[in-house]
């Protein structure tokens, strides 16, 4: 009696106007037409969204986290990318 | 995301485990960090999570057919649009909770298949019928009431996908238990007849709710490791006991009696309760309840009938699939 797989979706939903679509959770959908169907019962039944995007799960491609030392160290020895780094005279006031 | 693109083989062979990992995998947890899918993993963790959150995603699903029963009988139109919106709402916890048990590597479809056959377990609570209307203010007010003492904790749980689904769940499940509270207030307010509903709803509750938060401390063999890795972070008699003190004062409030003759508040201001019917609560489990037949035969009978939409749409996505790598090839 196995069922077979249905595709897996993820669900992005833009809050309000202005604001970027943010990751709400995932959903099972056999196309795209029903997977947005799904995601707007699943996921907005409170007025929580504006927009939505559903994005095939297979079509990610993430960073392994176990390597996330190594991906993201460029940007942890470089302090020089911050403001704080450099310094602006009492005199000058805010910058 | 995770359970098809990635983490395929993790899992498989992590039996053989290594100490310095299950170290740091404890320190993790210890210094309230949460893991994530893709994170390493002792196989007892990811047994234990696929295990709980896949039996709270049933327990929402059946949870389903106690108040879908009353759904055309509601005494109102207010009424009736009210439970409707809870019954969808149980069906969307459901949802969100398989997509966080699919995390660790399991799929919706075989999770759902071990429960269909009896091999997964779901709250005992819904093995209990749903007599009267009053039944519906019950499960709202109480079976809610101990869900989100249940549930608060569990938002702040050491696994991420399972936190953030109880964060949306609790958000939503507030306005289930003010909407059985009201039932009951509106009932209790009413006429004898009407008042004796909810007494008799409030007998036949009251105890099998008690039993909802689970075995007593001493008698529970998933609570100490639960405990370490922060899956739980208050005892079965702990939540109990809030519950029931949270809870004495609105059955004062209805003017109803809570059936325990033997209940007193103690120096604390904590209601001590009688001693629970633990044969009744293993009743249940084994699958003697007064429900646990139907409600089995009514998810397979909803599964099998819904398997022709499920086959169709497949098929349809699979034919314009199809005709587009045509039209591309043309």
């Amino acid at each position: 009696m196995a069922t077979p797989n249905m595709p897996l979706w993820e669900v992005f939903i833009r809050s309000r106007n202005g604001l970027a679509h943010k990751h709400v959770g995932s959903l099972h959908a056999a196309d795209t037409t029903l997977a947005l169907q799904a995601a707007r019962d699943i996921y907005t039944r409170r007025g929580e969204g504006l927009s939505i995007w559903v994005v095939p799960s297979n079509a990610i491609t993430a960073s392994d986290p176990s390597e996330k030392g190594m991906m993201f160290e460029p940007a942890e020895s470089k302090i020089y990318r911050h403001p704080t780094f450099y310094d602006v005279p009492d005199e000058v006031g805010h910058m | 995301m995770y359970t098809q693109a990635l983490n395929t083989s993790d899992g498989d062979n992590s039996h053989i485990e290594d100490a310095a990992r299950s170290a740091n995998f404890q320190a993790r947890i210890d210094a309230d960090e949460r893991i994530e899918p893709n994170d390493w993993m002792p196989a007892a963790y990811r047994k234990t999570l696929t295990r709980q959150i896949s039996q709270h995603a049933h327990s929402e699903i059946v949870g389903m057919l106690p108040e879908g029963n009353w759904i055309t009988r509601a005494p109102s139109l207010r009424r009736k649009a009210a439970l409707l919106a809870k019954v969808q709402d149980e069906c969307g916890h459901g949802l969100y909770l398989y997509a966080a048990a699919e995390t660790l590597g399991t799929s919706r479809e075989e999770l759902v298949d071990l429960m269909l056959a009896g091999k997964s377990r779901y709250s005992s609570i819904f093995n209990y019928p749903t007599l009267t209307w009053a039944d519906i203010g019950a499960i709202g007010w109480l079976v809610d009431g101990a869900a989100i003492m249940n549930q608060i904790p569990l938002c702040r749980c050491s696994y991420g996908p399972y936190a953030r689904a109880m964060i949306r769940v609790c958000k939503e499940e507030s306005f289930h238990q003010r909407q059985g509270f009201e039932i009951m207030v509106m009932l209790s307010k009413g006429t004898e007849e009407q008042k004796a509903m909810a007494q008799s709803a409030l007998d036949r509750w009251w105890w099998p709710v008690l039993m909802m938060f689970g075995p007593p401390d001493k008698a529970s063999q998933h609570s100490d490791t639960s405990t370490k890795w922060k899956i739980k972070r208050f005892s079965n008699d702990e939540l109990r006991q809030k519950f029931v003190d949270a809870t004495v004062p609105q059955a004062q409030f209805l003017g109803l009696t809570i059936p325990d003759p033997g209940m007193k508040q103690n120096a604390n201001g904590n209601w001590e309760y009688s001693a629970i019917d633990w044969e009744e609560f293993n009743q249940v489990l084994a699958g003697n309840g007064p429900c646990n037949r139907d409600r089995l035969a009514a998810r397979r009978k909803a599964h099998d009938d819904g398997a022709w939409v499920r086959e169709a749409a497949t098929a349809y996505a699979e034919k314009r699939k199809q005709r587009q790598h045509a039209q591309a090839a043309e």
